[in-house]
Parts: structure tokens; sequence; C-alpha cells
């Protein structure tokens, strides 16, 4: 779906991002770890053309990103980014319609069809009833979920997302993460998510990339790649590795 | 539901009925009401000539020139995520001054120089504005805010420099002219404004929904499949067309872009598809009703119409800027 060949971004003069490439396939969760400045948010920036590369080539569908109209883009990308803020007081139903732009034309209104999306996916995101509700009189979490909401409304294949569980509490987390998933299993969609959360990660991953100061430091399943070793080296923390006994996959404890 | 109920289709209805009545009403109003009584089934050829070749076109100017500033300030407030943009304080109404002061001076004669170098003016002031707002960490409303008022008062010291210029006589319709004035409306005045004024709010209206994302956020507009840069051009150039042609028409004509789309949010709601159309309406009758006082209330004596807005613009602006 989305194939990342050997990109690098320069801000300036400077390098944030080198010599990054991999394949993200249809049905798969990808995990960006790494810490602060290590060029994870610009990363994902620039796969959907929203920042240029400075070498390299992103390929979706089989075709270069930059042969796509922003239209055409947002039609299989779509994105939740750190901050979403509105001055002027935007409904919740109009937040989420506005993911529907790139499905209508541009002169005309929302279809049936539009509106019917648009309030499934504020249910699926917990979020009844809250249609006529001002966008600025929400929570910090409830505006996540609806960011959550209307990229959900796209109906694009491939997510991006970057730290989206920021604002939200435990129950949301994991819904948020299993509504990821289940797009992603049942619509051959793919995400790729940026978190803080090692064990998040762990759970929902097919794959982890660990950036370190803007290059790929591991890549794989998130058993080979959540190792003391690699922890150690791209966030400089002990940690202590089990296995969760429920999920039996990886669980990480740092150690203080 | 906001945007699609039957709720709202109907309340929008109403509303777009109601805004045209007021409108046919507003006209009405300020054809009866003027220094010279007009008893309309026994008509001088004296007073024929003052209704059909002053104060009509004068009351027809202001209609379009009303829909124009409003249709500008709309479209720019949601460009701009900014709720006090508008037209006069950002400068643009001041750098189409200037250009049809500059088309007075070296093009006197040609009557469609002012109305081009207004609409370039506009777009320079514009182009200044923009870039003089914008940072690496965006742009905030009083950043933007701030750019205007650099741009209208250096524009200002100019456009005095030139009055002072000018012979004592033609001193006072210019002064007049700089604070919006429609006095000296003339048919083509009108014909131009009209054709630039529906062109104006077609265009606008076909990026209502564009501007709708624009609205929420630059970069939230992007990743959803705005042409950002594209709509900006559009929208930025359309608005300077609007401004041009009316402040080439009758001066710079103050807060009307402020006042009306904020009343006209209020009443509806700030979808774009809504607000850019119904602007167009109430900035009409908003000029209309401004003009018609302007005219009678120190009759034989005028005002200029840009007075009477101001006089409402500004406690609002100052209402808009603490509730920011």
């Amino acid at each position: 779906m989305l194939q990342v060949e050997n990109i690098s971004i320069n801000y300036g003069v400077c390098a944030v991002a080198a010599d990054i490439s991999f394949a993200l396939e249809a049905g798969k969760i990808f995990v960006l770890l790494g810490a602060n400045g290590a060029g994870k948010t610009t990363l994902l920036k620039s796969l959907n053309g929203a920042l240029p590369v400075s070498a390299g080539e992103i390929w979706l569908d089989g075709k270069l990103i930059e042969n796509y109209s922003r239209q055409e883009i947002a039609r299989k990308i779509t994105v939740i980014a750190q901050e979403t803020e509105t001055k002027f007081p935007v409904s919740v139903a109009e937040f989420v319609l506005s993911g529907r732009f790139a499905h209508g034309a541009a002169f005309g209104w929302e279809t049936e069809r539009d509106l019917r999306i648009a309030l499934d996916c504020l249910e699926r995101c917990d979020l009844k009833n809250y249609e006529n509700r001002s966008m600025n009189q929400l929570s910090g979490g409830e505006r996540q979920r609806v960011v959550l909401a209307r990229a959900l409304a796209t109906e694009a294949k491939i997510l991006l997302l970057d730290e989206p569980t920021a604002n939200l509490d435990l129950a949301h987390q994991s819904l948020l993460f299993r509504l990821i998933k289940e797009r992603c299993e049942t619509n051959a969609a793919s995400a790729i998510v940026i978190t803080h959360d090692l064990n998040l990660a762990s759970e929902f991953a097919d794959e982890i990339i660990l950036l370190k100061d803007g290059r790929i430091s591991a890549k794989g399943e998130p058993r080979t790649v959540l190792t003391k070793e690699n922890l150690q080296k791209v966030f400089d923390v002990n940690v202590l590795l089990d296995e969760n006994p429920i999920s039996k996959k990886s669980r990480v404890t740092t150690i203080y | 539901m906001k945007v699609l109920s039957p709720k709202l289709q109907v309340s929008s209805l109403r509303f777009g009925v109601g805004l045209i009545v007021l409108l046919v009403i507003a006209l009405a109003v300020a054809v009866f009401l003027g220094s010279e009584k007009l008893r309309f089934f026994e008509l001088t050829d004296e007073q024929n000539a003052i209704l059909f070749d002053i104060r009509l076109p004068r009351i027809l100017l202001g209609a379009t020139v009303g829909a124009s500033l409003a249709l500008a300030g709309a479209s720019l407030q949601s460009l701009l995520r900014n709720p006090l943009a508008e037209p006069y304080l950002l400068g643009v109404s001041n750098g189409a001054a200037l250009g049809t002061m500059l088309a007075f001076i070296f093009f006197a004669a040609s009557e469609t120089a002012r109305p081009l170098m207004a609409f370039a003016g506009a777009s320079l002031a514009t182009l200044a504005v923009y870039q003089m707002a914008k940072s690496r960490a965006g742009m905030n409303v009083e950043r933007l805010i701030l750019s205007g008022v650099i741009v209208t008062t250096f524009l200002s010291s100019i456009l005095v420099l030139l009055t002072s210029l000018l012979d004592a006589a033609k001193l006072r319709s210019f002064t007049f002219w700089l604070l919006g004035d429609l006095s000296q409306a003339t048919k083509n005045a009108f014909y131009l404004t009209l054709i630039v004024a529906v062109l104006g709010a077609i265009v606008l209206s076909s990026q209502a929904r564009a501007l709708n994302l624009m609205m929420i956020g630059e970069r939230d507009a992007f990743d959803f499949g705005v042409e950002v840069g594209r709509t900006r051009v559009i929208v930025f150039t359309t608005a300077a067309a609007l401004v041009g042609v009316s402040v080439a028409a009758s001066g710079s004509v103050g807060y009307v872009g402020l006042i009306v789309p904020h009343l006209v949010r209020l009443t509806i709601g700030s979808d774009n598809r809504l607000v850019i159309p119904f602007s167009a309406l109430a900035g009409a009758i908003f000029v209309v009703l401004a003009d018609t006082i302007a005219r009678t209330a120190i009759a034989p004596r005028e005002l200029p119409v840009g007075a009477i807005t101001a006089l409402v613009g500004a406690p609002l602006f100052i209402y808009l800027l603490r509730k920011n």
C-alpha cells in the first residue's frame, strides 16, 4: 500500500530523518517508537505529503505520492495530528463531516450517506448524541475521540496517528486501539501509530519501528524489537521484560 | 444535526427569504427618504433627475458595495481563522484607496483605470499583511490585526500626503471619500460593482466547503483534501477584487465585513455555504440603511456613510476582541 524508499527529511540544513525505508502492507499496524525529537512526527507528516522529502521516494498504491492531488491522497490516507484547535464555534457534526470533504464535490453539500457515516463513526467512538455539541465545549479526551471519528469517517485505507491516546483515559485508550485494529482487520486498512506507551505497542503492533536520531535503529515484530539492549540504546532507561500472562505478549516495566 | 437537518433547511430558507424581503423594504425606504421630498406620482423633470440619476444609483451602489464588503469579510475571516479579519482593518481598503488615488492623479480621464488600480492596490496590501502576519509558529489573531494596523497607518500617511497636494475644493470631497462616501455614485460604478459582486459571490461559494475546513485549521484542511494554496489564492484575489471595485466607487466604508458576517453567524451558525451568500444579502441591507441615515440625519447636509458604519462597528470590534 505504502512503500517508503530511503527517504530523508531536512528542516533547513538540519537533517531530521535520514535513510528510512519500510513497506506498509494491508491489514498491518506499525508503531513508531522513539525518544522526543527522534523524528517520529516529522516522518509521519512526510507520509501524506505534508512535508516534502529531500531524498528518497514514497509510493502509494504503485504511484509516486507527488503525482496525486490532495483530494486523492485524502481519500487514501487519513491523519490524526497532535493538536487540533478551532477558533470558530464548529459543531461536532460539522467537524466529523469535514472528514467527508475528499469524497464530495467541492461546491456541494454532504449526502445522506456522508451523514450516516459520520453519525456511525461518532457512535463507535462512544460519542452518541454529541453531534450538536460545540467543539469548544468538549474536554480534551472528548475532542480526541471526535478527531478519531473524523479520521474513521474518511474511510481511508491508511491511518497515520500521532499520539492518538495522549488525552484518553484507560478505557478509551483501549477503545481507540480496538477500533483501529478492527478497521485494519475488516477493511484491509493499515495504520502507523506514534505512541510512548511501550505496552500498547507490544499488544497491538504487527511491527515496531524504533527511531533514534532520525534513523531506524531496529525494526520488526514487537518481541524482537522490544529488547533490553534496544530500549537502553534508544530511551536510555533500564527495563524489566516479562510476558503478559493473558495476551502472551512482551511486557515492559521501567526500572526507576 | 446542524448541517442537513430539515429544521435547519427550513430556518435557513426562512432567513434567506427574510433577508430578501428586508432588502426590498430597505431599498424602498431609502428611495422615499431624502433631503428632497419626492411625491412619486407627480414628479417634475428636476425631481425625476434627482430620483433616477442621483438617488437610485446611490442606493443601488450602496447595496452592491455592502454585499461586496460583507463577502470579502466573511471569506477572509474563514480563510485566516480570525473573526476579526476585515478588509478595512487589514489595510486592504486603504491599499485600494491608494490605487484609486494614484489612478486619479495619473489617469484622471480614464474611468477604467480607477477600479483596476484599486484592485492592484488591494492585492498588494493583502499580500503585505499576509506576509507580515505569517510566522513559523503560524498566525495568531493579534499578530494579524497588528500587521493590518501597520499597513493601514502606513498607507494612510501616503494618502494624506497625496491629499495635501490637492487643491482645497477637491480636498473636502476626498476626505469624505476616504471615510467611505456614496454621494459620488454613478450608474456605471453601480453596474461594475454589481457584476463583480455577483461573480465574487459565485467564486467564493465554490470555495465555501473548503473554507469550512480551513476555518478548523490549515493543517487539517490540507490533510483532509483541500488544495490549501489554491484556495488561498482564489479567496485573496476575489476579496481584493470585491474590495477594489467597492473602494474605487465609494471609498473605504469600514467595518461592514466585520459586523455583517458576525450577525449572520450568530443567526445560522458558521457553515460558509450559508454564511457567504447570506452575508452578501445582509451586507447590502446594512449599507443601504446606513447610507439612508447618512443622507437624512442632518439633512440637508450629509455624513459619509463610513462614519455611520464605524460608529456601529468599532464597539462590536472591541466586544469581539475581548471575547476572543
